[in-house]
C-alpha cells in the first residue's frame, strides 16, 4: 500500500461519500471502506484493474476522468481523490474545476518534480529524470504535464480554488507545508498532497 | 408439439392491464427453476430471456434437446452458480414456449388468436412476471439480471418495482429501442408478412407455417448479433464443400450456408406470431419517453445496486446506449459499477464464452451476495 494512503484516510470524515477518480486496483477503495466505513465509488480507466477492482466487491465504473466526470451531478461526493494522476491529464486545469463540481472537497497528490533528485538527474545528466516515482522515459511517459509542489500552489492562485491543507511526504513522513517552508517542502517532498475547497 | 408436460406453468389469476388497454386474467405464465430456494428466500435471482430465447436457460432445453440459451454463465460452479442461487426464469409474455401468446386460443372465438393477440410491451412482459415472486413466497429478489431485451425487462422491472431487487444487472441493452433497432426489426417482421404461408397470422388455422419468411427474418437478425471482425475472422470468403464458385445461387459461401442453417433451425423453435408480438414489444421500448424524457427518474427510488455491462463489438446495443444508463444512475446518486468486455464476438458476447465477461458476472454476484452475509 502506498504511504499516502493513510495520509489520504486521515483527511477524510467517517462515513463520508467518496469518489477516487483513477482507482486502479482499488486498494485505497477498500482502504477507506474498512478504516472510514466511507461510502466509495471509483471511476477507472483499465478494463484489467476495473476487473480487479469488481472482483474485490468495489463499485468501480470503467471510465476517463477526463471525459467522464461530467456524468456525475454538482456535489455527488463529499469528497473526491485524484491520486497521482493530474500530471497525466491533457487538461488539468478542466479536471481540478470538475473535481470540485463534483465533490465538496478534492484531495489531489501530485509527484514533485521540484524535488532535489529530479533537479539534479535534469543537471547533471542533462537529459530528463528517471526517479523511483518518475520511472518512465520521455517518450513513454503518461505524464504529459508534470508540476513541482509550488506550481501546484500557484496554480491554486491562477485557476482559483482553496488550499485547505497541504502535506509533504517525505521519506515516508508526512509534514505540513505553509509559505515559510514552501522552497523546502518543494526541495525535499516527493509527494505533494492537498485538501482543495472551491 | 407435445411440449406441455416439459414445461412447468404459473396460472395468473390476478388481472393485467397491458399497456394497449385491454386486460387479461387467467394466463398462464410458463417457467423454469434452477437450484434451490434458501431458508431466508433471499437467494433467488430472476434471469429475463432476450427476443429468442425462453425458460429454459441452462441444461438441456428439454423440447429442443439443445444446450440452454445461457449454458456458459448459468449453471453449477457457473457465473450464475446454481449450487448458490436458485434461478428463476420465465417464457415472456407474447412467446411461444409455453405463456400466454398469440399461438394460444382465445376463449372467446375458440379460435388461435394469431395477430387478434393484443400488442405488448416489455412493462406489460415485466408485470407478469413479478407474480412469480409471491407465487415463490419471495419478499425481494437477490438479483434480477438479463441481456438484450432482458436488460430492457431488467430497467423496467427496477423502475416498477424498486424495493424487489438487491441487485440488478442489465446487460448489452437499451433504455429506448433507437431507429436502427427498430429498422432491423421491421426488416424480420416484413419478411414473415411477405411469406405467402403468414396468411395475415391466421397460418394455424390452414396447418401451415411462414418457415421461410420466419427463416429470413432470423437470417437477417442474427448477422446484427455478430461483428463484421467475428464474421470475416469465422467465415472470411471461404467456399461451402466446394473447390470453386458455381456461378448461380446455391450457397457457395460458409456464410450464406451458416446463415441459411441457422434460418432453418430457428423455424423448427419459434413462432413467426410471437416473433411479430417480441419485435414490436422491444421497438416500444422507451424507458426514457416513459419518465417523459429524463431517464434518471426511472431510478430515483431504488436502492438496487446496479453493475452495467457492454461489450465493444456490439453495434446493435452499442456501449454508449449502456453509458446513458450509467449516467442516468448516476445523476440520482445510484450505486452503479460499469464495465466495457473487449470482446469481437458482438451482441452475442452475452451468451458465449467470453471469460473477462463471465468472471466479471460471477464476482459482481459472489461479492454482491456476500455483503448481506456480512
Amino acid at each position: 500500500m502506498k504511504p499516502e494512503y493513510k495520509i489520504i484516510s486521515d483527511l477524510i470524515e467517517k462515513d463520508a461519500k467518496v469518489l477516487d477518480v483513477g482507482c486502479n486496483d482499488g486498494t485505497l477503495m477498500e482502504f477507506l471502506k474498512t478504516n472510514k466505513n466511507a461510502n466509495i465509488r471509483g471511476i477507472e480507466i483499465s478494463k484489467e484493474k476495473v476487473q480487479i477492482c469488481i472482483a474485490k466487491g468495489l463499485t468501480v465504473i470503467e471510465g476517463n476522468a477526463e471525459f467522464d466526470l461530467k456524468q456525475f451531478p454538482n456535489d455527488s461526493f463529499e469528497y473526491v481523490v485524484l491520486g497521482q494522476t493530474l500530471q497525466a491529464f491533457i487538461n488539468p486545469e478542466t479536471v481540478i474545476k470538475e473535481l470540485l463540481r463534483v465533490g465538496n472537497k478534492a484531495i489531489v497528490t501530485i509527484p514533485n518534480f521540484g524535488h532535489w533528485k529530479v533537479r539534479l538527474n535534469l543537471l547533471f545528466k542533462g537529459t530528463m529524470p528517471i526517479t523511483n516515482s518518475l520511472p518512465h522515459d520521455w517518450y513513454n511517459t503518461p505524464n504529459i504535464h508534470m508540476c513541482t509542489i509550488k506550481d501546484f500552489v500557484r496554480f491554486s492562485e491562477i485557476i482559483d480554488f482553496k488550499i485547505f491543507k497541504s502535506l509533504a511526504l517525505i521519506n515516508e513522513n508526512v509534514s505540513d507545508i505553509n509559505n515559510s517552508n514552501l522552497i523546502f517542502k518543494n526541495l525535499f517532498g516527493e509527494l505533494g498532497i492537498f485538501l482543495i475547497e472551491k | 408439439m407435445n411440449i406441455k408436460q416439459n414445461i412447468k406453468t404459473l396460472i395468473v389469476e390476478k388481472p393485467l392491464k397491458l399497456d394497449c388497454g385491454q386486460t387479461i386474467n387467467n394466463f398462464p405464465l410458463a417457467y423454469e427453476t434452477y437450484g434451490s430456494l434458501n431458508n431466508e428466500k433471499d437467494n433467488a435471482i430472476l434471469v429475463f430471456h432476450a427476443l429468442t430465447g425462453d425458460q429454459f436457460v441452462t441444461g438441456i432445453n428439454p423440447v429442443t434437446k439443445k444446450d440452454g440459451w445461457w449454458s456458459y454463465a448459468v449453471g453449477s460452479g457457473k457465473s450464475i452458480d446454481t449450487d448458490k442461487y436458485f434461478v428463476i426464469c420465465a417464457n415472456v409474455i407474447g412467446g411461444c414456449m409455453g405463456s400466454f401468446g398469440p399461438s394460444h386460443e382465445n376463449p372467446k372465438t375458440k379460435k388461435i388468436y394469431g395477430t387478434d393477440f393484443p400488442v405488448i410491451t416489455i412493462n406489460d412482459m415485466v408485470n407478469a412476471q413479478i407474480n412469480l415472486l409471491d407465487f415463490f413466497g419471495i419478499k425481494k429478489l437477490f438479483s434480477v439480471v438479463g441481456g438484450s431485451m432482458g436488460g430492457m425487462q431488467v430497467l423496467q422491472f427496477i423502475s416498477n418495482y424498486p424495493d424487489k431487487a438487491k441487485t440488478a444487472i442489465p446487460i448489452a441493452c437499451t433504455s429506448s429501442h433507437s431507429a436502427q433497432n427498430i429498422a432491423f426489426n421491421e426488416l424480420g417482421r416484413q419478411a414473415i408478412a411477405a411469406d405467402h404461408n403468414w396468411s395475415d397470422g391466421d397460418y394455424n388455422s390452414k396447418n401451415i407455417v411462414p418457415d421461410k419468411g420466419l427463416a429470413v427474418a432470423r437470417m437477417a437478425a442474427h448477422i446484427t448479433y455478430l461483428s463484421k471482425k467475428g464474421l470475416q475472422e469465422k467465415f472470411g470468403r471461404k467456399l461451402q464443400e466446394r473447390d470453386d464458385l458455381k456461378f448461380g445461387f446455391d450457397a457457395d459461401f460458409q456464410i450464406e450456408s451458416y446463415l441459411r442453417y441457422q434460418g432453418s433451425v430457428f423455424v423448427d423453435r419459434f413462432d413467426a406470431n410471437s416473433y411479430l408480438y417480441i419485435t414490436r414489444a422491444m421497438d416500444y421500448f422507451d424507458l426514457v419517453k416513459q419518465f417523459n424524457g429524463n431517464l434518471s427518474d426511472a431510478f430515483k427510488n431504488t436502492k438496487a445496486k446496479f453493475f452495467i455491462i457492454s461489450f465493444t463489438s456490439d453495434w446493435l446495443y452499442p456501449t454508449q446506449e449502456n453509458k446513458d444508463i450509467v449516467i442516468a444512475l448516476n445523476a440520482v446518486g445510484a450505486n452503479v459499477g460499469f464495465v466495457e468486455i473487449e470482446s469481437d464476438k458482438g451482441h452475442d458476447s452475452f451468451l458465449l464464452n467470453v471469460p473477462d465477461f463471465l468472471k466479471a458476472l460471477k464476482n459482481f454476484l459472489d461479492k454482491s451476495y456476500g455483503e448481506k452475509n456480512s
